[in-house]
């Protein structure tokens, strides 16, 4: 097992240095000259070209792009051109927010699409599978941030319970992890009933019914217990979308996350900044997915066996 | 019996298709919106009915006059709205065709050939799918500036990396087939063998990942003009609409609520479609 998850680090590395250096190349390419921003205003040319050449900026890309990978590894990704601030640490300081919010909105969502996804497959063809699955439909059709700007109409100007914006109380973080979250649940709640109808045929569901086992025990046990794979990969999903894609949910509600900080920043011209938190962004996905790749192992003992033999 | 015999495999599936009548309200639904997209454009003056400030018309609820309402600019909502569809269909369709063209030839390669090519592909494609859709856009956009047409080309990365997985399944599942060998054996050429006797046998999931696909870089869109990074103002794009009818949120709430109903019928429209397809394309997955 340990073996495995040290082969699974080390394929994660060249998937971080493409990726990372996609982005780095367009961003490069962008033409947004670092020596002029960081010049002091009244700057002759000459001083601008020799901090250019003090900054490295005359080197090859690939020399650039070198020291820039390797500043990462420090905690040093430059300064912003706007707050002069250094990137790295805004990420840091933005990021608990969008992990807060993310961890909210998944688990909203779970709560409320793994119960609709089973009741929707026991219930197969009725009434109450259609409702289910409407709900699903419409939640899958919706903007995201259509129904962040709806849940602020009625939930913060009508009725006047939770805030519209910015974030301060654990009241501040309804609205925006329900936005979030509803659309996932949509996605969870599908894949639920399509798995568990999946296992709700099999011969070892009848096989527990007919030893007498009770119904609730034959659902959960032996029913979800073996559906649990196609769920944890798409809530998995969703995690790692919502750390890195909630922007538009951190947008309508003025949250103060990565997303945010990455769309304000293209806004001010503010390459470093929004090279900084791009890279890191994608970086943080790749560990999220890879952490959704080993706990299938622990809810499948199948897989661990697998893993172990490859090991 | 004699007539099911004699129908053609896209005349069976339509007449599948029309049994479900979600699908149906999907496409009755999609082909009026298409039809109001060419009308508005003879309907309405872009200059002088779209765009065209009218300060002592602004912010007006909705009235008999307008029946949407208008924004703070004294600009008609209902008028925007409909000629705002072309924005979502043309950047919709439009995406999803380039990213279909690109993403199924090298699907088709990557699966045909196998091996190195097959590597290079692949992994090319799962750096593309590891970088999340909205960032992708966000640094094209950064990259060529703000325009329908650069909105349209960051969108199809994510149309094509999702249409090359689909192709080289399919293609796979299909290259050691009987027939394929018989082409071979009657000396046809490689390329012709993907495209006429490959690719035509991988169409269901492709057709049905268009229809949904559409409807995914719709709502990419609107999401994107929302931000600021999509289509540029003053356009009348559903999801900048969305966006400027944040900043009157408190005071015109019909401004922020009417684009996105548009979007999401719309949305809605192509999803049922979609599953419709599905079912009918492939009766034995029908849940």
């Amino acid at each position: 097992m340990l073996k495995y998850i040290l082969k699974r680090i080390m394929l994660m590395i060249p998937a971080i240095l493409a990726t990372s250096f996609i982005i780095y190349f367009a961003m490069d390419m962008t033409g947004s000259d670092p020596a002029t921003a960081l010049a002091p205003d009244n700057a002759t040319e000459e001083q601008i070209e020799q901090l250019r050449e003090e900054l490295g900026l005359n080197d090859p890309i690939f020399v650039r792009y070198g020291k820039y990978m390797m500043g990462m590894m420090k905690g040093d990704l430059g300064t912003s051109y706007v707050t002069k601030r250094d990137v790295f640490e805004t990420f840091m300081t933005r990021l608990p927010n969008t992990i807060q919010l993310a961890f909210t909105a998944v688990f909203v969502a779970t709560l409320i699409a793994v119960p609709l996804g089973i009741y929707t497959a026991i219930h197969q063809n009725t009434w109450k599978d259609t409702g289910g699955m409407v709900f699903a439909l419409f939640g899958v059709s919706m903007p995201n941030f259509w129904l962040g700007m709806i849940l602020i109409i009625i939930f913060s100007l009508n009725l006047k319970w939770f805030p519209s914006g910015a974030k301060g109380g654990p009241e501040s973080l309804v609205l925006p992890a329900v936005t979030v979250g509803l659309g996932f649940a949509a996605l969870i709640t599908r894949t639920t009933r399509s798995a568990m109808l999946d296992v709700i045929r099999q011969d070892y569901m009848t096989t527990a019914r007919a030893k007498g086992t009770g119904e609730r025990d034959v659902i959960f046990k032996h029913g979800l217990r073996n559906a649990l794979i196609p769920i944890i990969t798409v809530i998995g999903m969703q995690l790692s979308n919502a750390l890195t894609g909630s922007v538009l949910a951190e947008t309508v509600f003025s949250w103060p996350g990565v997303g945010r900080l990455i769309v304000d920043s293209i806004a001010k011209r503010d390459t470093p900044m929004v090279t900084g938190a791009i890279i890191m962004s994608c970086v943080l996905m790749c560990v999220v997915n890879l952490a959704v790749d080993l706990i299938y192992a622990f809810f499948d003992p199948r897989i661990k066996a697998q893993y172990s033999q490859k090991g | 019996m004699v007539n099911a015999k004699s129908r053609s495999m896209g005349q069976e599936t339509f007449r599948r298709l029309l049994k479900n009548k979600g699908a149906v309200c999907g496409m009755v639904f999609l082909v009026l919106l298409v039809l109001i997209s060419i009308a508005a454009g003879f309907v309405y003056n872009y200059d002088t009915d779209i765009i065209a400030i009218n300060m002592s018309q602004a912010l007006q609820p909705p009235n008999a006059n307008h029946w949407f309402g208008t924004d703070a600019l004294g600009r008609d909502i209902f008028a925007r709205m409909l000629y705002g569809a072309r924005y979502s269909l043309i950047i919709g369709v439009g995406s999803v065709a380039i990213g279909l063209v690109i993403g199924v030839t090298l699907g088709a390669i990557a699966g045909f050939y196998g091996g190195f090519v097959d590597q290079m592909i692949m992994r090319t494609v799962d750096v593309f799918y590891s970088i999340p859709n909205i960032m992708i856009a966000v640094v094209i956009v950064s990259l060529l500036g703000t325009s329908t047409m650069n909105l349209l080309i960051a969108l199809c990365f994510t149309c094509a990396t999702s249409f090359t997985r689909i192709a080289r399944a399919s293609v796979m599942t299909i290259r050691d087939q009987e027939f394929v060998e018989a082409a071979y054996e009657i000396g046809l050429p490689t390329w012709k063998i993907i495209l006429k006797h490959i690719l035509p046998n991988c169409l269901s999931p492709i057709i049905v990942q268009v229809t949904l696909l559409i409807g995914t870089t719709i709502i990419a869109a609107s999401s994107l003009s929302f931000l600021g990074i999509g289509v540029p103002l003053p356009a009348p794009e559903w999801g900048a609409m969305l966006s400027e009818g944040r900043q009157h949120i408190r005071d015109a709430a019909y401004m922020c609520i009417i684009p996105g109903l548009a979007i999401m019928f719309t949305v809605l429209a192509l999803n049922l479609l979609g599953d419709g397809l599905r079912d009918a394309l492939d009766p034995k997955m029908k849940r």
